[in-house]
């Protein structure tokens, strides 16, 4: 067993409406930063995973976000796996 | 009188008033914690409104796996009434017990006033003593309250008549088809995004959401008289 460390980003799907990026991408306008556009906001996860392998904690960690860390109907979400020997 | 289990998560807060809504129409209300796992013989399972789990990762998600939660889906699954009011809605559609999701509002801001919303279906639970087409006033008072569909799904809502509530007037929070409340495939489950138990008498601004409650008590009175008018256009009233 070995430690992975485990980062999954949730963004709200693309095709949704996200007036919180909005917001955000209205306050960069208005300090000056004209040049930037689709700003969306999302969560960033990280935690800790013991696992065999780095594959095995790839599926679980892929099973935590499908069950909990993100909602299908309206996030997608991709992650990371860093750390232990590789299998 | 109806058997009626209203859930109470850490961080409700409409749990009060809701048992009370339903005493006020006759049913045996009781609470049940999240913790148990039996709903006591409970004709009609309410998941109140409030801030379960302060609505970290998303709202409804954590309290979506409560321990209560098994009970409630074998209600659901066995045809039990099942109602969602604001983040009892948002609970229902994180189980999967309802289709669709709700997000932050359209601009934002947390609205907490009254809006307008149209009956559009009355053969469920919560709604067989409404006209169709009648409109209420009921409050809101949420922050993620758009309802979000993919398309293929909202095509099918419309074509199933699963919308139960649209927001007339204005769209609050930009919900996809105006959809203030919903019920899936059966008609048993039920999610509503305005909260009828803080309309439900004249002291508190109006009546208009009394009825939800008093349907759920009328349910098996009014079952023939529902066939009935479905042939001959009859409509109950309270």
């Amino acid at each position: 067993m070995s430690a992975f460390r485990v980062e999954v980003r949730v963004m709200p799907r693309a095709a949704l409406l996200d007036p919180q990026g909005q917001a955000v991408e209205h306050a960069l306008h208005a300090l000056g930063f004209g040049e930037v556009a689709r700003v969306r906001m999302g969560k960033h996860l990280v935690f800790e995973v013991k696992a065999a392998s780095r594959d095995e904690a790839l599926d679980r960690a892929r099973a935590m976000c499908d069950r909990l860390l993100a909602n299908p109907v309206t996030e997608d979400y991709d992650l990371a796996v860093e750390g232990g020997a590789a299998r | 009188m109806k058997r009626v289990a209203v859930i109470v998560f850490p961080g409700s807060n409409c749990d009060a008033e809701t048992l009370a809504a339903a005493h006020a129409a006759g049913s045996d209300a009781y609470f049940v914690w999240h913790r148990d796992t039996d709903l006591r013989q409970a004709d009609v399972v309410i998941l109140p409104g409030g801030f379960s789990y302060g609505d970290y990762l998303r709202s409804g998600a954590i309290a979506r796996f409560s321990a209560i939660m098994g009970a409630v889906t074998e209600h659901a699954r066995a045809g039990g009434a099942v109602l969602g009011i604001c983040n009892g809605f948002q609970i229902l559609c994180e189980a999967g017990l309802l289709p669709g999701g709700l997000m932050r509002n359209v601009r934002l801001r947390f609205l907490s006033r009254p809006v307008w919303v149209r009956v559009e279906q009355t053969d469920t639970p919560f709604t067989c003593l409404y006209e169709k087409g009648e409109v209420l006033e009921i409050p809101v008072a949420h922050g993620d309250g758009r309802y979000v569909v993919d398309s293929r799904t909202a095509a099918e809502l419309e074509a199933t008549n699963c919308v139960v509530w649209r927001y007339v007037r204005d769209n609050p929070n930009g919900s996809a088809n105006e959809i203030a409340g919903v019920t899936n495939a059966a008609r048993n489950v039920v999610g509503i995004m305005p909260h009828p138990e803080r309309r439900n008498a004249p002291a508190l601004g109006g009546q208009d959401g009394a009825r939800v409650f008093h349907s759920m008590e009328a349910r098996h009175a009014t079952q023939h008289a529902v066939d009935v008018r479905a042939v001959d256009d009859r409509h109950l009233r309270v």
